[in-house]
């Protein structure tokens, strides 16, 4: 499956937006872009524009996420458009209807755009497949495969912090193996051109052939964040504790928890980031996590301007000429 | 006084600075409020708007460097309408092109100029300003 031509229209424009995996960096480009025009909307006194007025955008939502969620929704009502939430475990689904049921039944409503989440990997593309031309789907992360609206927010906010992507190190800590973030961030990251992407944890949580993503593994979190501009923590979900991937939260923290202390070897204008929500205690120490290095935050404005950029750019796709009108 | 991206905010500037107006220009990236967003997709060079916070009740001098078919300042009014109600907009504009699409019309022009329709009128600047005709068929798309 070609995954770039399902993601893009005849004219290279984006018309999905499934996973970094395959776009081009001028396009990353283009989105990081797009979205630095829509902060400065959002941080006007009128915060709407009306790019996508009369559009209906729905929230496929079959995993709960109360953060991606609101955001998409925020995003899509500064564009004035309409958004649809649907609550999947009290909707039919529950009854037993398939997915590509669901979906039908959603374009027979005349919707313009799905923003989907799902637990199975590949739902987002499976989607894209089978819907109608007009509709685009937006991938809101999809079992352990993708979650490209986040690396994209946490490009841009690494691009408003530290510039240029060309000499950043990179170092991203926690539970790859079953991060569908960390995925999306290690394309992006790499597309983008940095010095170096790392990758930090227990060889538990490390997939076997991690360096084929094209990044350094470290199994010692000092050692890993020596010389490093950027850290991105990554959250620590229970299940990993009771399915015998980890010892304890305790031990866990020990080795690998960011603390002031273990930052000491790292670039003093480190910055700390995280998809969230956090851990305090788990995979980041309160005192880091609440100081001016971390811009947690910040990651969650950026989320509003990346998926305003995100959408706007995929409706906005047609056949047709590319001209700009006369004034 | 409000200027239009581009070019509009350098003829903007240099009015502003000749009438000595005490109150800060504002500015106006239309943008998000063009027509054929659905041909032509998102511009991701926006400049953001500056407008002051409050336009109810104000006269508004709108400025730009082209007005032709009117497109850009039916978008313009639009978005001076989502900031409040004025009392009047009065519009300036350098260079008068006639083939109006809409029925908007310069309260005060600098020149006008006819051209065939290959052809664009295009502003120049920000230092020194100069004005520059174009055939559309030798720009690159």
């Amino acid at each position: 499956m070609n995954k770039t031509n399902t993601q893009l229209d005849e004219h290279g424009r984006l018309r999905h937006f499934l996973t970094i995996e395959g776009l081009n960096r001028s396009l990353l480009v283009d989105i990081l872009n797009t979205a630095e025009s829509f902060s400065s909307v959002t941080e006007q006194a009128v915060k709407k524009v009306p790019l996508l007025r009369g559009k209906t955008i729905v929230n496929l939502f079959f995993e709960s996420s109360t953060r991606t969620r609101t955001t998409f929704e925020l995003a899509a009502k500064r564009l004035s458009a309409d958004v649809l939430n649907i609550n999947i475990t009290a909707s039919a689904t529950s009854k037993g209807e398939t997915l590509l049921d669901t979906v039908r039944n959603l374009e027979a409503m005349h919707c313009d755009m799905f923003i989907v989440r799902h637990p199975f990997s590949g739902a987002a593309h499976f989607i894209a497949q089978h819907a109608a031309p007009h509709i685009s789907i937006i991938n809101a992360g999809d079992g352990r495969h993708a979650h490209p609206t986040q690396a994209m927010l946490d490009m841009f906010t690494i691009r408003r912090h530290k510039g240029d992507f060309h000499k950043l190190r990179i170092a991203i800590v926690g539970d790859i193996a079953h991060s569908r973030v960390a995925r999306s961030q290690i394309h992006a990251l790499n597309i983008l051109g940095v010095e170096e992407v790392r990758v930090i944890g227990p060889k538990t949580l490390i997939p076997a052939e991690a360096h084929t993503l094209g990044v350094h593994v470290y199994h010692d979190l000092r050692e890993g964040l020596r010389e490093v501009d950027v850290v991105i923590m990554l959250r620590i979900q229970r299940e990993r504790m009771e399915g015998a991937f980890l010892p304890s939260e305790h031990e866990y923290f020990h080795l690998y928890g960011l603390t002031e202390e273990k930052l000491e070897l790292a670039k003093p204008d480190i910055i700390v980031m995280h998809p969230g929500p956090i851990n305090r205690g788990v995979e980041i120490d309160s005192v880091v996590a609440d100081s001016s290095r971390s811009l947690i935050l910040q990651q969650v404005t950026h989320g509003i301007a990346i998926r305003m950029a995100v959408m706007s750019m995929a409706m906005g796709h047609s056949a047709g000429e590319v001209e700009r009108e006369g004034s | 006084m409000i200027g239009i991206h581009t070019g509009g905010v350098w003829i903007a500037n240099h009015l502003h600075k000749t009438l000595a107006l005490r109150e800060a220009l504002g500015t106006l990236d239309i943008s998000f409020y063009r027509d054929d967003f659905t041909r032509v997709g998102v511009n991701p060079q926006v400049k953001p708007s500056r407008l002051p916070l409050n336009l109810d009740n104000r006269h508004i001098i709108l400025v730009d460097d082209v007005l032709y078919t009117g497109r850009t300042i039916r978008a313009a009014l639009n978005e001076i309408f989502d900031y409040g109600r004025p009392a009047a907009i009065l519009l300036a504009v350098l260079v008068d092109r006639s083939g109006r699409e809409l029925p908007i019309q310069a309260d005060v022009a600098g020149i006008q100029i006819d051209v065939a329709e290959n052809q664009q009128i295009k502003l120049q600047g920000p230092e020194p300003l100069s004005l520059k005709i174009i055939d559309t068929k030798d720009v690159e798309k």
